[in-house]
Order: C-alpha cells, then sequence, then structure tokens
C-alpha cells in the first residue's frame, strides 16, 4: 500500500467527565503523517466539535500528550508509522487524569502537585544582585541538568502505576524538578523542598519500577531523581539524629 | 483505561519483587511454625519431615529457596539502585560482576556439598 493512498481507521475517545465511548473515523494517510496531525484532521474535516490540546508542534510546550494505541505519548512527534498497527490506531486523553472533553485531560492535579512538592524556585537573590555564576562542573549542576529539559508533558504521570495506586503520590514529573531545583545552587530553601517530598505522597512511595522513564518523550530519567530524593531525605534523618 | 506496555525490565522486576514478598509473607509463618515443632512436638516434627522426602514437596522447598533468592537479590538491586548514585553504565558492570560471582560462586559452593 502506498502512503498516499491509504487509510487510516481512528478510534478516537469522546466523552466528557468519566462517561464518553470511542468513536470511529476515516483518515487519509499521508507521508511523514504525525498522531496530532490525524486528530487535527479529524476536527477539521470531520467533526469540528472534537476538543483536544495542542500549542507548539515540535515537541517543546508539552501540551499533545495522548494515550496512543495506549501508550503515552507526545503526538506532534509520534509519526504515525512508527505506532499504527496495521491501519488502526487508538487515541484517548492521558491516563491518571480527569478528562475535561474528549482528548483533553484536566492537567491541574498534576500541576498542583509540582507546587506541593515544593517544585518552585525560591530565589535567594533579588534583581539588583549580580548574577551568580554557576559551575558547570559541579556534580549537584550535573544533577541539575540531568532533569531540566522536562517539558510538562506529563506522559511520566500516565505511565506510572504509582499514580494510578495512589492520588495523593506527587508522581514522576513533580519530584524530579523538586529535585533538579534541590541541586540548583540558587536555590534558598532546599530544606522546604525535602520536607515537601518526604511525607505521605512523596518519593518514598516510588517503587522503582521505571515506567517514567521508559516512556518519557525526553528520554530523562525521573526514576533516578527520585532515587536521589529519597537518599537525601533520608541522610537527613540521620543528620538530625546527630544534630539532636 | 487500559495500562501502557509494562513488559520493561525494570517492571518485571519490581512484579517479581513484589510476588515473592508476598509469597515469602504467606509461607514464613507456616515454615516457622513446623520449625518450632522442634521444640514442642518433636514427634510430629520427624512425620512431618518424612514428607520432606517426596518429590512434590522438594519441588516446593525448592520453589521456597528460589523465592528467597530471587527476592533477596531483588531487593539488593533495588538498594543499590536508589542508594548508589552510579551511571548507568556502572550500575550495568556491577550487575554483570555480581551475576558471575555467584555463578562462580555458586558451581564451588554445590560442587562442596
Ligand atoms: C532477604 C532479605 C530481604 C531483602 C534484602 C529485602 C528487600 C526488600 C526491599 C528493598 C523492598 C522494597 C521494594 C519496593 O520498594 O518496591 C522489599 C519489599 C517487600 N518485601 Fe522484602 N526483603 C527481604 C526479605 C523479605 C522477607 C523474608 C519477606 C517476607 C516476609 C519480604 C517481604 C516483602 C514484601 C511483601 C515487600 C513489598 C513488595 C512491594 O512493595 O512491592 N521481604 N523487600
Ligand atoms: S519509577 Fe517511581 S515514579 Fe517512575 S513510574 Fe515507577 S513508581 Fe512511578
Ligand atoms: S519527565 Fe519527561 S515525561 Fe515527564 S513531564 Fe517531563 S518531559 Fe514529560
Ligand atoms: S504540541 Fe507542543 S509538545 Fe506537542
Amino acid at each position: 500500500m502506498s502512503v498516499e493512498d491509504g487509510k487510516l481507521t481512528v478510534e478516537v475517545w469522546r466523552g466528557a467527565g468519566g462517561l464518553g465511548r470511542f468513536e470511529t473515523f476515516e483518515v487519509p494517510r499521508q507521508e511523514s503523517q504525525t498522531v496530532l496531525d490525524v486528530v487535527s484532521w479529524i476536527q477539521q474535516y470531520a467533526d469540528p466539535t472534537l476538543t483536544y490540546r495542542y500549542a507548539c508542534r515540535v515537541g517543546m510546550c508539552g501540551s499533545c500528550a495522548m494515550m496512543v494505541n495506549g501508550v503515552p505519548r507526545w503526538t506532534c512527534r509520534t509519526h504515525v508509522g512508527k505506532v499504527a498497527t496495521g491501519d488502526s490506531l487508538t487515541v484517548e486523553p492521558l491516563r491518571n487524569l480527569p478528562v475535561i472533553k474528549d482528548l483533553a485531560a484536566d492537567m491541574d492535579p498534576f500541576f498542583d502537585k509540582w507546587v506541593q512538592a515544593e517544585a518552585v524556585h525560591h530565589p535567594s537573590e533579588t534583581r539588583h544582585d549580580p548574577m551568580r555564576a554557576v559551575d558547570a562542573d559541579s556534580s549537584a549542576r550535573q544533577q541539575a541538568n540531568a532533569g531540566i529539559e522536562c517539558i510538562n508533558c506529563a506522559v511520566c504521570y500516565a505511565a506510572c502505576d504509582t499514580v494510578s495506586g495512589n492520588p495523593d503520590y506527587l508522581g514522576p514529573a513533580a519530584l524530579q524538578r523538586a529535585w533538579t531545583l534541590y541541586n540548583d545552587e540558587r536555590e534558598a530553601d532546599p530544606e522546604a523542598i525535602l520536607d515537601a517530598v518526604s511525607g505521605v505522597g512523596g518519593c518514598h512511595n516510588c517503587h522503582s519500577m521505571g515506567s517514567c522513564a521508559q516512556y518519557c518523550p525526553n528520554e530523562l530519567n525521573p526514576l533516578a531523581a527520585i532515587a536521589g530524593l529519597k537518599r537525601e531525605t533520608a541522610k537527613r534523618v540521620f543528620r538530625r539524629r546527630k544534630n539532636a | 483505561m487500559k495500562a501502557p506496555p509494562r513488559a520493561h525490565p525494570l517492571w518485571l522486576a519490581f512484579v517479581l519483587h513484589r510476588v515473592s514478598g508476598l509469597a515469602l509473607a504467606l509461607f514464613l509463618p507456616v515454615h516457622f511454625w513446623i520449625l518450632a515443632k522442634a521444640v514442642t512436638a518433636p514427634g510430629e516434627l520427624n512425620s512431618f519431615l518424612q514428607l520432606t522426602e517426596q518429590p512434590l514437596v522438594k519441588l516446593a522447598e525448592f520453589g521456597l529457596v528460589f523465592l528467597l533468592a530471587v527476592h533477596l537479590f531483588g531487593g539488593l538491586r533495588l538498594l543499590a539502585l536508589e542508594w548508589l548514585p552510579w551511571s548507568d553504565a556502572q550500575k550495568t558492570l556491577a550487575a554483570g560482576a555480581v551475576g558471575v560471582a555467584v555463578l562462580v560462586s555458586g558451581t564451588f559452593f554445590l560442587n562442596a556439598i
């Protein structure tokens, strides 16, 4: 079959809140077609009421993630040819998040957890101070650099079985960002970060099953970052004992 | 919603660890209860030990040792993974070295007994 005259049978999740069903669309096959192209084609030529989310189309903004044939993926950089089973494709909203409508998941719980994890920069200086030089070779900086390319797409969050099992679990992305900031020499309050990640939904819930690292489209390794938090929170217990 | 495919090594290791841990938790109380009979009721223990000569029970014993080994090494794997901030290449090397060491020493051990 040449790609140009082929058809794709696409099952798309339709519905709002917890209710919904699959709807089937026939979409023309194209060269170098991405899953986001397919979804956009449906919305533009078949059903304008289809709801989905995207912005950059080049893997920068992290807004286009969906379940494609059961796998969480950034749809703008996922080629149909690589993931379609024969001529069929199933597209659903991201797992582990509430659904607003159709393919648009509600990202609020995901981002609320970034704040709960204190994965927010606590400035140590003001804009009037001179810029601090950052030592690019320090081991802390390398730890931070390892997670800095996160685009907040929630693919890891959708892949993580610990998130499905425990709604309070902060999840791989928020914890990874907390670890990045903890290792940032400009961070003013690393202790607050450790407090936030050692609670009920914190880093010690992680079972190191590595689905986050398996599916992260940027090939980041939240599992390693969470292991770092586990070490630092555990070491702190002994530090406190000694100082008590 | 269907979960994504989980057939990647770390997830399989997790399942193996959980299943072996739970099986151990179920089995160990029985194990200790039987052993305790050495003190409280030696006769009963003896008749039970005769049972262990049967192939099926032998197989079950192998299963227990296997579970313990799997869980022990799985646990050590987790401890290394989380506590030693090594690079992935270093971890692969270390795991390989441990694997070879277990194989070599295990062969010697089996020869010895
Ligand atoms: C022999 C030495 C042992 C070591 C080194 C060890 C190590 C570990 C570690 C590191 C975990 C955490 C796994 C995780 O975070 O998912 C764990 C979990 C567990 N262990 Fe062990 N363990 C040992 C013996 C035992 C025994 C004797 C039992 C049975 C009573 C047992 C039952 C469990 C159970 C039920 C879990 C929970 C599994 C899970 O969370 O997935 N362990 N073990
Ligand atoms: S390693 Fe931890 S955070 Fe990553 S998928 Fe597993 S449980 Fe979730
Ligand atoms: S860690 Fe990877 S999968 Fe998770 S939100 Fe960041 S970029 Fe997406
Ligand atoms: S649309 Fe921005 S990452 Fe896909």
